[in-house]
């Protein structure tokens, strides 16, 4: 009775500030403020070079850090460790496509886009759409709607 | 300000924006937020019509508010009319604010369920997916009402464009798992299996999410998809690398493709079908040939991809447990990883050998990376690393390695990171004692334990070494020659106290020949840490101390004088002024007699599954430990080392520690001399003895139901025991199936002729419950012990238990005894986790009154939250958190699978502590299940 998911993705930066959160399993407001904490005091701390992978509770985490962000996912017990660090890479990738050499200012300014983008990627927490090319293409077609 | 807006910029938000970044304190912000609530306000309430782009900026303001932590309470409205803005950006906005603010406010959801509605059936593909996503990330119940019917028929309809497909294909899945009994596949079951066929890659990957979910399911209605995904599986396994184009990343052709496929087919047994079967290993050989070949680029996603698709093909491999030659090849490949520079590998390949451990195949071979795995242990920077490494220790341990691991696990807690030190500590008591040959080796590791990580060592793994202790004449004259000398250590762990007092109290008279431990020496000893120590540990010295009275007569003057010295006798604390009076008058107006039979040696203790391993289960949850416990089973063939019982019982310990059970009882206890330390500690076990003894042929053929009502929360144990024979029970359940392992022993050291065992289902019973058993050995020979293998299918739900009748010989005489045979309908629930406004929703769908059954009841067992909680998960429903406005309650969901239908089950529990009375309440879409369960559990708590 297991399901194949994310339960939920945050982007915090190294001050722990976060930028982006997204639940994709109910989640309540307390729960979601424990888990962001619990996230950022897990990961920050953390020297460079470790491993990616943490056990939280019965949730297998995965972070990686780009710059100055951090990409958190939380993850259920038969999850792909590996796969979900390249599901938060490709996540970059889409956002740098998006922006050109995106930054933190990027999502801080532009956040409603992180969040359509990610929507393109995921849905539910499960990968909707691994091609690069049929992101962009959407989100390109979003933009020059908006006339 | 950056220009960093893109698109369609909204200037009043970017400008908005930077002046937060630029508020200096916390109040700034605050205030400057409160500022642009308030115009927010007025804009929204003014009486100038607001247009399109004006609202889409001011609701894009109040999220920007919300996500920096602050709560909203308006702008849902003005949200919501953006759904029906033509424009898109100010539709996309609007679903975005609906998907992380809205929370079931039922006149708001009418409303957007429209908009949804209209956006559905627009046609318009980007309006459509728009709409998929909202529902997606909302989820609740009131959507899949609307709409669940609704999107199987997008999902496969021939003109549906691909990206829609994509989207239905996974909101569809997030409505099956919120509401699985809203959404029917019924007629579109092979159509949506078919998609895996489908020419687009995207919706392949999408699809295949769902079918796996609805296969985990409904496995034999979604047959057809395993012979689909390994074809497809090796197209691409077998394709170059440039093939699909897009979706090859890193040079690794369609990586999230594959492990979804090889994780739908780890739903399934390997395929029956030979040739299927073939193309199938063939894939997997692949994959395995495939790590060893020079990657083609350095880029680490390239690995990544590569290597998650191997990890997803050893998990199948594992899963399946059927092909020797590639779980050896798994083992090696992982065996190779554990020494990879990359941390993340070394991380990944020390937890799949975890499960690898578990395979009588595999077993041996990962058994030989033990160098590299302790090694890992000593030297590996990450904790989350080390952590693995430990894990692993403990999988892969033995009896031919225990000593080795036991030892590198005890030298690694010295320096071990605090947040793993209990998981160790109660690892390594339970390695200790499952292979202690020698109980002397045990006793050392106890104590070792004790010393190095004292503060870790929870009661039940000091209770456990004195059950052991008490048990085993053998090592009694260690045990207390060796807790003598780790007292002598200038500063010991209280915990160390405990043990002492108490195994010196009890077997202190076994050294006390030697004159460097006479009786004087070692109550001095003791006496000298009292001081240091906490309440509870005091009043166990003290018990410890009336003990010796009776032990040594020679040290009654002294510890008089100490109990009758003002700190003892008029001491603040209760319990310890009680055990001081009594004590004192014990010792002064009791005979000799009356004192050795009042503070006689402690009775052996009924054998009983370790509590610490319970506390292991507890703690790392289901599953984690079970993995050990199930190759334990397979290896040793069914030895029965967790004769399992009621699991950890701190009272029983408590009341007879030195029969001080209550004030009351010890006065009468002194009166009538009655032997009071032999009472409490072996009540249970007494009564089957007594009455086998009265009869040896207990040949009645009553039933039996002493063991039955024990397994309603547990799988494993001892069903049943007498002078003659021991009958253990293992098993397991899924679905609407389970297998149950009979262990028949004999306990005699004479043969038992003509052994039968037959089950039968009695009455109506045989149509709701299917159970088929192998018939056994006809001679099980003194000492032994046989195995029987019974299948159950449950047909629907059902109240009678089977029973098992077994007739054998022993020494002429004919022995017939029938047993109620522990399958409960609650074995067949699958857990379902569900959110507060969901769990209420349902439970007051089921209001009929014959859906509910109610009991209450008084408490017979101890009131404690975690035992409370234990038994609820061994009943196997979920249990809920954060889900009862009361949180003294427990509320649980689950589904009961049977072969005709599910039962859907909610239950709430309402203990009264003060009371000590409970009220049950259960409500089920079936009436005789309601009923039968609140029976079974109202004699339970």
């Amino acid at each position: 009775n297991r399901w194949r998911k994310l339960r939920f993705l945050l982007l915090f930066n190294r001050q722990g500030k976060l930028r982006l959160q997204k639940w994709f399993v109910p989640t309540s407001d307390r729960e979601r403020k424990k888990v962001i904490r619990d996230m950022i005091m897990l990961v920050l701390p953390r020297q460079p070079r470790t491993c990616n992978f943490l056990r939280w509770k019965d949730l297998k985490i995965v972070y990686k850090r780009y710059a100055s962000l951090y990409f958190c996912a939380g993850l259920e017990e038969q999850d792909n460790e590996l796969l979900a660090l390249e599901v938060l890479h490709r996540y970059v990738e889409l956002l740098d496509k998006y922006f050109g050499n995106v930054c933190e200012l990027d999502i801080i300014f532009n956040f409603e886009k992180a969040y359509f983008i990610l929507d393109e990627f995921l849905m539910g927490g499960e990968v909707l759409e691994t091609s690069k090319f049929a992101v962009n293409v959407s989100m390109e077609q979003a933009d020059t709607l908006q006339e | 300000m950056p220009a960093v807006s893109k698109g369609d910029g909204m200037r009043g938000l970017a400008v908005f924006i930077s002046d937060i970044r630029n508020c200096k304190s916390k109040e700034a912000e605050i205030k400057r937020i409160n500022k642009e609530l308030a115009n927010i306000r007025s804009k929204f309430k003014g009486d100038k019509a607001l247009d399109g782009y004006s609202k889409k900026k001011y609701v894009c303001k109040l999220l920007f508010i919300f996500l920096l932590g602050h709560d909203i309470d308006f702008g849902h409205m003005e949200a919501v009319n953006l759904l029906s803005s033509n424009k898109y950006t100010e539709k996309q906005i609007g679903y975005l604010f609906i998907s992380v603010l809205v929370n079931s406010n039922s006149e708001l959801i009418r409303l957007i369920n429209n908009a949804i509605k209209n956006d559905l059936s627009s046609r318009n593909p980007t309006f459509m997916c728009l709409a998929l996503h909202c529902i997606a990330n909302v989820g609740s119940r009131e959507m899949a009402e609307a709409f669940a019917s609704e999107i199987p028929r997008i999902l496969v309809a021939g003109d549906t464009m691909d990206s829609v497909k994509q989207s239905a294909a996974l909101c569809l899945l997030r409505l099956y798992k919120t509401s699985p009994d809203l959404v029917l596949m019924g007629e579109w079951t092979s159509r949506v299996v078919h998609l895996l066929n489908d020419q687009h890659m995207g919706v392949v990957t999408a699809a295949i999410s769902l079918i796996t979910c609805l296969s985990q399911k409904n496995p034999d209605e979604f047959k057809t998809c395993v012979s689909l995904a390994v074809s497809r599986l090796s197209r691409i396994v077998s394709s170059a690398s440039t093939d699909l184009q897009d979706y090859t990343y890193y040079f690794v052709p369609a990586p999230w493709l594959s492990c979804k496929l090889l994780r739908l087919l780890q739903c399934y047994p390997p395929p029956e079908d030979g040739a299927v079967k073939g193309r199938l290993v063939e894939c997997l050989e692949t994959i395995l040939n495939k790590a060893q070949e020079p990657p083609k680029s350095k880029k680490v996603q390239h690995s990544n991809a590569k290597n998650a698709i191997l990890f997803e093909a050893i998990s199948l491999i594992i899963h399946y447990d059927s092909e020797p030659n590639l779980l050896v090849r798994a083992c090696n490949q992982l065996g190779q990883f554990l020494q990879h520079r990359e941390t993340n590998l070394r991380y990944l390949a020390l937890e799949s050998m975890c499960t690898l451990a578990s395979s009588e195949f595999s077993h041996e071979a990962v058994k030989t990376h033990i160098e590299t795995v302790i090694n890992a242990l000593k030297t590996e920077r990450d904790v989350s690393v080390r952590q693995r490494a430990a894990d692993l220790l403990y999988a892969m341990c033995d009896r031919s390695n225990a000593k080795q691991i036991v030892a590198e696990m005890l030298s690694y807690l010295e320096t071990a990171d605090y947040s793993i030190r209990e998981e160790m500590v109660l690892k390594v008591a339970i390695l200790a004692e499952k292979y202690a040959v020698d109980y002397s080796w045990y006793v050392d590791t106890i104590l070792n334990l004790i010393r190095i990580a004292g503060d870790y060592v929870s009661e039940e793994v000091w209770y456990r070494v004195i059950q052991i202790v008490i048990n085993r004449d053998d090592v009694q004259g260690y045990a207390a020659k060796t807790v003598f000398e780790a007292l002598q250590a200038p500063a010991c762990h209280e915990n160390m106290v405990k043990v002492g007092g108490y195994i010196l109290g009890e077997f202190g008279n076994l050294i006390a020949g030697d004159p460097r431990s006479s009786p004087l020496v070692q109550f001095n000893l003791l006496h000298s840490k009292f001081h240091l120590c906490s309440v509870p540990t005091r009043a166990l010295l003290l018990s410890a101390y009336i003990k010796f009275i009776n032990l040594f007569p020679e040290t009654k003057a002294t510890i008089q004088e100490v109990l009758r010295c003002d700190s003892q006798i008029r001491n603040s604390d209760v319990e310890l002024q009680q055990r001081a009076v009594e004590y004192l008058k014990l010792s002064s107006i009791a005979s000799t007699d009356v004192l050795a039979t009042v503070l006689e040696e402690m009775p052996p203790f009924p054998e009983r599954e370790s509590s610490i391993l319970a506390k292991l289960k507890k703690k790392k949850g289901p599953g984690a430990v079970s993995v050990t416990e199930l190759e334990d089973s397979k290896r040793e063939s069914g030895e029965l080392n967790g004769a399992g019982e009621r699991g950890p019982d701190p009272s029983v310990m408590a009341a007879s520690n030195a029969s001080t059970p209550s004030p009351s009882a010890d006065l009468l206890g002194i009166r009538s001399a009655a032997p009071v330390s032999n009472a409490p500690a072996s009540a249970g076990s007494l009564l089957v003895d007594v009455f086998s003894e009265a009869g040896p042929a207990a040949s009645s053929g009553a039933v039996n139901d002493d063991g039955f009502l024990r397994f309603v929360c547990k799988n494993n144990g001892v069903l049943f025991e007498n002078q003659l024979l021991q009958i253990g029970i293992k098993s397991e359940y899924r679905q609407n199936l389970g297998r149950m392992y009979l262990f028949y022993g004999n306990k005699t050291s004479v043969q038992f002729a003509s052994f039968t065992t037959t089950v039968s289902c009695p009455g109506e019973l045989q149509s709701h419950l299917n159970v088929q058993s192998k018939p056994v050995e006809p001679l099980v020979e003194g000492g032994a012990q046989i195995q029987q293998v019974l299948n159950i299918e449950c047909l629907t739900d059902f109240s009678d238990a089977p029973l098992l009748n077994i007739k054998f010989r022993y020494g002429g005489a004919l022995q017939n005894l029938t047993l109620k045979l522990p399958v409960t309908i609650n074995k067949f629930f699958q857990p379902t986790e569900m959110a507060s406004q969901d769990f209420f929703q349902r439970w007051k769908q089921l209001s009929q009154p014959q859906q509910e059954a109610q009991k209450i009841f008084k408490a017979n067992h101890s009131m404690d939250t975690e035992v409370i909680k234990a038994k609820l998960l061994g009943l196997g429903m979920a249990l809920l958190d954060n889900v009862d406005p009361n949180p003294e309650n427990y509320v649980c969901a689950g589904v009961i699978q049977t072969k005709s239908q599910q039962v859907g089950c909610l239950l709430r529990l309402e203990p009264n502590a003060q009371a000590q009375m409970y009220r049950l309440t259960l409500r089920c879409s079936k009436d005789s299940v309601s009923k039968r369960l609140c029976e079974l559990l109202a004699q339970q708590f």
